[in-house]
């Protein structure tokens, strides 16, 4: 082990300290020249760790120019290290200079730093890519001995890993002398982290540093006092316990799984706060001034307690921060992990966490999680490979910056991890669609974004695409937003624009803690006041749930395979589990159970796969598909984490004829390029690439105007040019995450010959849960023009057919309306009948 | 498929769920905002969409030519995305359009995107174009001359969304009344406007009815355009 020069070991006793012996092993590897990740438990003095040798070598060698590059998922993070690193070196006295640079760095600031780089910079993927896309790139970074890379697990994995995998991959051309530094929370898959932080995409070149793990966490489960809710995600009904629990605490974290239950269970909270505890609401709705505010109060020992969703996974260190409270199941083990480590940043005293379910199923889920915990195991999938609309891009940001070969270049991506599979075939696609939309018609030739030269190198043609692409950098694509104005008052946050579309004025919903009445739309804002009639509706958001991990669902497979496991499951589950037992059978841990039975005069059909909602869906559609197919006239399906049930007209004599491995074949894909999920993953993938402009919030309306439909692009493409590149992006996207597809395989595998059908007359008790579901998330097997007829008649039936705001309003006056709200200009042509 | 019929100032209109309204009467089809060439339009501003909308709306109007074998087309304005959209159109896309229009009479009402005549294609063009009880025009009129008349325009896009039990549903539709009848986009790159948005509503202060365009025919219901509503 290394030796820390004096003044550093004189910094650490003045405080008391030992250098920790990851801290060491940190020091010791950069010393020899090498990358190195390291994996640590919250409050282990990890940043220092990755900083530590930096300091040391600008202690022994003071120089000029860029030494060390930051970068973390996080702005906020960003600026609370640069705090923390002031520290040590002004207590020490090091020549050092640190600044930040994100996008709220001002433009004069952000001159500078490229005239006189600080010796260190701490930023985020998305400024670093922008700082590369710059010219000057190449002489800013030409000195840089490290990049530290903050939260790598965070990043890993997702379109911002693949993007700042890229950027490294970049800096690696420009400074081959920097060696990389990752610091990680504990992962499933260390070898696969490795590797993205590695130069070479192997994982062998980056040294694994572990530090002595933390104390366990304690974990408790918390039921409610009444009845265990048979259905519902929200657990509204334990909302009296966990007051309870609040007020038991200094401060508490309640973290929920979606925006719409943070609304929900910071009013249901309130209701009960007799004593006024100052409680906050933290989403990422709120403006970011409201969710500053509130880390503000938290940082500062103001709050008891703060409802809030990923949000707050991240972030900064609050050492008062005593209690996590999970409320509904937590779908994922590391996310349950990185969560509670949120409560108590000291790695030696344990922190602790309680996990409220909110049904049956997810008692059996929170026990599962518990028995992960204990028993160290993590869930994750191992990385997909990188996005192709990432890499277009990067490769348009690398044209900006300076003319390259493509043979160079692909050379340069392939040495990223999430890149080292690239074909060629795919880059010189992705790079002809940069050139010039790379389409079989070529019609876009004079509009080439990139020309080629004699040597075959690559130049960007213009200053508007670099314009261009500075606008739109990034991989964070939201859907179209609408931001929320009090009347009269401030912004309170912002909503889908979908959500708002379904709101008449005077309806009421509930948002940033209040509710609110719904009173017009004004330009690219709603307008609200306080107050509003009725039950307010709650905004939800597409896609924000995430589903049951494939290493939770199985364990909680095991779980209710084995009785003898269900000692820790309360006496309400264990009834309910043993009637199963009783009156159907239960779930195995291979196979899978199906139960048919009838009801109300239809087939109910409920197959306990246990692979999370998405992949439910997608098998919901095929398996409805199928049925109509053997003509058992299947009328509909609901999904949930746990399992699917569909109902139908005749009896499903043979279930086991739909869990069949040819299921994911035409219909499949059919079924995958109409869904409404593949438009929205095709409209963020367009965005990315550079073929849509992002829509920024703020911007005027005018300017939106000139922004395209994607689904009418979608269409188009998918009819004249299925194999285009950024259809192909789109395919393989879904194929990962939103429809779940390569779970679906495995349960058809799993369940090939093992289906235990159970012909029941009656619904199962453990069935019960999924039939409460129904109605409240009905999803149609793509029969959108059957629905509308059936809405349309509905309507007829209900006003006999008369229109219905005939006399609603008073006769109006003839007025001349305004012009037109549409940015259209109105046309100067000469009046006349026939012009020609 | 099935056509709705409308009654305008006496006159029968036919709306088809293809999107194009006919006047049998006068063995008339009527299509509104084709929009051709917004794909190069865009392709021009550095945002290289795929160029094949012109075609794909020229097969729309090819679809509904064979199906109902007018006489006589009108179409009603921003037929091109802007004033030199007719010289972009490439030779196939140009040759389809004569094509389509042999032995037929083709009426362009100019349009705000589009107010030149398009040169070297066959038609005449017109700031409008009035028949019988009838007026074909791009921009609804603010106010109709007189009782008894009827107008046919375009311009705005209507798109109508409605709630159904698997969520929401919107579709391009038709927006009318007796006397005015505002007919959707047929173009492959055109958006749309909410059929309940504040522009609507001096045009049809008592309600309307929307037609949504569906597979095989129209889905009727009434909608009240609101003052204030101004939709995304």
């Amino acid at each position: 082990m290394v030796d820390l020069p004096d003044a550093f070991q004189h910094w650490f006793a003045a405080r008391g300290w030992q250098p920790r012996a990851h801290q060491l092993h940190m020091v010791a590897e950069a010393a020899a020249g090498r990358s190195a990740l390291l994996i640590a438990p919250t409050g282990g003095g990890k940043t220092l760790a990755g900083f530590l040798p930096s300091l040391i070598e600008l202690h022994a060698t003071p120089r000029e120019g860029l030494h060390t590059l930051y970068v973390s998922p996080l702005k906020a993070l960003a600026v609370d290290i640069a705090r923390n690193l002031m520290a040590p070196i002004e207590e020490m006295g090091l020549p050092i200079r640190v600044e930040t640079r994100t996008g709220d760095t001002p433009a004069n600031r952000r001159a500078r730093q490229r005239e006189a780089p600080p010796h260190i910079l701490l930023t985020t993927p998305e400024s670093l890519v922008l700082l590369l896309s710059l010219p000057e790139a190449k002489h800013l970074f030409a000195g840089l001995r490290a990049v530290v890379v903050d939260e790598a697990h965070a990043l890993a994995g997702t379109k911002r890993g693949d993007q700042l995998a890229l950027g490294l991959a970049r800096l690696s051309v420009l400074a081959p002398a920097a060696r990389r530094v990752g610091l990680s929370a504990t992962v499933n898959h260390p070898e696969a982290l490795r590797a993205w932080l590695s130069s070479t995409a192997r994982p062998g070149d980056v040294a694994l540093v572990r530090a002595a793990a933390g104390a366990a966490p304690r974990l408790g489960v918390q039921l409610p006092a009444g009845r265990l809710p048979w259905g519902g995600h929200m657990g509204l009904a334990s909302a009296p316990e966990i007051m309870e629990r609040i007020t038991a605490a200094r401060v508490t974290i309640v973290f929920v799984n979606t925006r719409a239950q943070a609304e929900l269970i910071f009013a249901a909270l309130w209701k009960l706060n007799e004593a006024a505890l100052p409680i906050a609401l933290h989403h990422g709705s709120l403006t970011v001034e409201q969710r500053r505010r509130v880390e503000a109060a938290m940082a500062e020992g103001k709050l008891r307690a703060v409802v809030a969703t990923s949000s707050l996974d991240l972030g900064i260190d609050w050492g008062d921060v005593d209690q996590v409270i999970q409320v509904g199941a937590p779908k994922g083990v590391a996310r349950l992990l990185q969560r509670v480590g949120r409560a108590n940043h000291r790695m030696d005293e344990a922190s602790s966490a309680w996990l409220v379910p909110a049904n049956r199923f997810e008692v059996i889920e929170c026990a599962a999680a518990l028995e992960s915990v204990a028993a160290e195991e993590l869930d994750g999938e191992p990385p997909r490979p990188g996005g192709l609309d990432v890499l277009a891009q990067h490769v348009l940001a690398m044209a900006c910056h300076a003319p390259f070969h493509p043979d160079a270049l692909y050379a340069e991506v392939t040495r990223a991890a999430p890149y080292a599979e690239l074909s060629r075939r795919d880059f010189d696609d992705v790079l002809r669609f940069v050139e010039d939309g790379g389409y079989s018609l070529r019609s876009y030739d004079r509009f080439r974004r990139l020309f080629r030269d004699a040597e075959g190198m690559v130049h960007v043609r213009g200053p508007l695409v670099a314009r261009q692409l500075r606008l739109n950098l990034g991989t964070i694509v939201e859907a179209p937003l609408m931001k929320v104005k009090l009347r009269g008052g401030p912004v309170l946050g912002e909503v889908e624009e979908w959500f708002l579309s379904t709101l008449a004025p005077g309806n009421a919903f509930l948002f940033a803690g209040q509710v609110l009445r719904f009173e017009r739309i004004a330009g690219v804002t709603a307008e609200v006041t306080r107050g509003g009639e009725g039950d307010p509706r709650v905004p939800a958001y597409a896609g924000s749930r995430m589903p049951l991990s494939t290493h939770l669902a199985s364990r909680v497979r095991a779980i209710l395979a084995r009785p003898g496991a269900w000692d820790r499951l309360p006496e309400s589950v264990r009834e309910w589990l043993r009637l199963q037992q009783l009156k159907s059978a239960l779930p195995r841990a291979d196979g899978l159970l199906v139960e048919t039975f009838p009801r109300g005069g239809k087939w109910f059909l409920v197959a306990y796969c246990f692979e999370g909602r998405l992949a439910h869906q997608t098998l919901g559609m095929l398996a409805t598909k199928r049925m109509e197919r053997l003509g058992w006239g299947p009328l509909g399906y609901v999904a949930t984490d746990y399992v699917i049930a569909i109902w139908s007209a005749f009896e499903p004599a043979n279930p086991a004829a739909l869990f069949v491995e040819d299921l994911l074949g035409e219909e499949l894909e059919e079924w995958i390029a109409e869904s409404s999920m593949l438009r929205r993953t095709f409209r963020n993938i367009a965005t990315i690439a550079g073929l849509l402009d992002k829509q920024l919030p703020g911007i005027e309306k005018s300017r939106r105007q000139m922004t395209m439909n994607s689904d009418l692009i979608y269409d188009v493409l998918r009819r004249h040019e299925p194999d285009h590149i950024l259809l192909r992006a789109t395919r393989a996207e879904a194929a990962f995450g939103l429809t779940d597809v390569h779970r679906l395989g495995s349960l058809l595998s799993r369940a090939k010959g093992r289906v235990q059908h159970m012909r029941l007359d009656r619904v199962s008790p453990l069935a019960v849960p999924a039939l409460i579901e129904i109605g409240r998330e009905w999803v149609a097997g793509g029969a959108e023009d059957a629905l509308l007829a059936e809405a349309a008649a509905l309507v007829a039936e209900a006003t006999d057919g008369a229109e219905m705001f005939e006399g609603q309003l008073p006769e109006a006056p003839e007025e001349r309306p305004a012009p037109p709200r549409r940015n259209r200009f109105i046309r100067s042509a000469p009046r006349g009948k026939v012009v020609r | 498929m099935s056509l709705a019929p409308l009654h305008m100032a006496g006159e029968r209109i036919m709306l088809c769920p293809l999107g194009v309204a006919l006047w049998p009467a006068r063995s008339t089809m009527i299509a509104a905002d084709l929009h051709l060439e917004k794909g190069s339009h865009f392709a021009g501003r550095g945002r290289l969409v795929p160029p094949y909308d012109t075609r794909a709306t020229l097969e729309a109007l090819q679809r509904a030519l064979r199906r109902h074998a007018p006489r006589r087309v009108i179409l009603l304005g921003d037929s091109f995305h802007d004033a030199s959209g007719a010289a972009r159109l490439c030779a196939e896309d140009a040759a389809l359009l004569a094509r389509l229009m042999t032995g037929r009479e083709l009426v362009w009402v100019l349009g705000n995107h589009d107010p030149i005549a398009p040169a070297g294609l066959p038609g005449s063009a017109v700031e409008e174009w009035l028949e019988g009880p009838l007026a074909f025009r791009h921009i609804a009129s603010p106010t109709l001359a007189r009782h008894g008349v009827g107008e046919l325009s375009g311009h705005y896009h209507p798109k109508a969304s409605v709630a159904t039990r698997a969520g929401q549903v919107t579709r391009p539709c038709f927006l009318g009344d007796g006397r005015r009848l505002v007919l959707p986009a047929l173009g492959a790159y055109a958006g749309g406007l909410e059929a309940r948005d504040a522009a609507f509503a001096p045009l049809f202060p008592r309600g309307a009815r929307a037609f949504l365009l569906g597979q095989e025919r129209l889905h009727s219901l009434p909608v009240m355009p609101q003052r204030g509503v101004v939709s995304a």
